[in-house]
């Protein structure tokens, strides 16, 4: 078992490179991630607070999976901002994915503002364990 | 005054240092947003008749959450539990903490603590405190003499 990190409050947002310009106005932000790996799939799990299913795409485009998660800051009717410690925006990350995912099975939750990708090993892929028979 | 005239000439430029590194920082951060003193960040929400406290707590249940209000400071105490995983899992990436949070926040005003209600959304918890009815402002009415 890996040793547990701690809990941290702030989001990294995402860097854009000189010269290029977001499309989408507010901030984007850089989701953490967790990928571990089990004998069939592998699991990458995030953090997206604020975004649901409806808000949310995952595209893999050749070996590349990428998370989009658009979310818009919600104002509370009536209310005005007196202290502020975090900021609502999208969320945005890449993965390279290998050749041993079987790409037409990856299946997606998401719950409590948390995604789970589930990332199947396709059968070659998979340890197969070979007896050895005494001759 | 006296000070200004009488200090070393070092201690300006010390003073002028700080002044600067200051200016410097408030670029890189607007002031506007503070740093979060633990986990989770809060925002505060504030009109006339009460205050609405929203947090970011991701994959942590709503029933792993404790709301506490005494006098006019709110605690949230809660807990992450991490993913139930067999042994022989390998991590290839582990950027998400896990475990017990708790944070105290002071609120400028007394709520009303019977009133106060949370939901829980998307990894979004927000919290209602309407103004205690002692404490909300009265308006003054000038008659005429």
């Amino acid at each position: 078992m890996p040793e547990t990190k701690v809990l941290e409050p702030q989001k990294e947002e995402i860097e854009i490179s000189e010269g290029t310009e977001r499309t989408r106005e507010g901030l984007c932000f850089i989701p953490r991630a967790d990928i571990y790996e089990l004998d069939d799939h592998l699991m990458i799990v995030a953090d997206v607070p604020g975004a649901d299913d409806k808000t949310i795409d995952i595209v893999l485009e050749k070996d590349v999976l990428t998370i989009n998660a658009l979310v818009d800051p919600v104002l509370p009717e009536g209310f005005s901002l007196a202290y502020a410690e975090y900021e609502v925006g999208d969320y945005t990350r890449s993965f390279k994915i290998s050749s041993e995912i079987d790409r037409e099975k990856i299946s997606a939750s998401i719950k409590n503002g948390v995604l789970r990708l589930r990332l199947p090993k396709a059968a070659a892929a998979k340890t197969r364990k070979i007896s050895v028979i005494a001759s | 005054m006296y000070r200004r005239y009488h200090t070393p000439y070092h201690w300006r430029e010390i003073d002028r240092l700080q002044q600067q590194m200051n200016r410097l920082y408030e670029t890189a951060a607007p002031s506007r947003l503070r740093q979060a003193a633990g986990f989770p960040a809060m925002n505060i929400w504030s009109n006339n008749d009460g205050l609405k406290v929203t947090a970011e707590v991701p994959g942590v249940h709503p029933e792993d959450i404790d709301i506490n209000v005494v006098g006019d400071t709110l605690t949230l105490t809660g807990e992450r539990r991490p993913d139930d995983l067999k042994e022989g899992v390998q991590y290839h990436r582990q950027e998400r903490g896990n475990g017990k949070f708790s944070r105290s926040i002071q609120l400028p005003y007394k709520v009303n603590i019977k009133k106060v209600e949370a939901t829980f959304a998307n990894g979004v918890l927000s919290v209602d405190l309407p103004r205690a009815d002692e404490d909300k402002p009265r308006k003054i009415v000038v008659k005429n003499a």
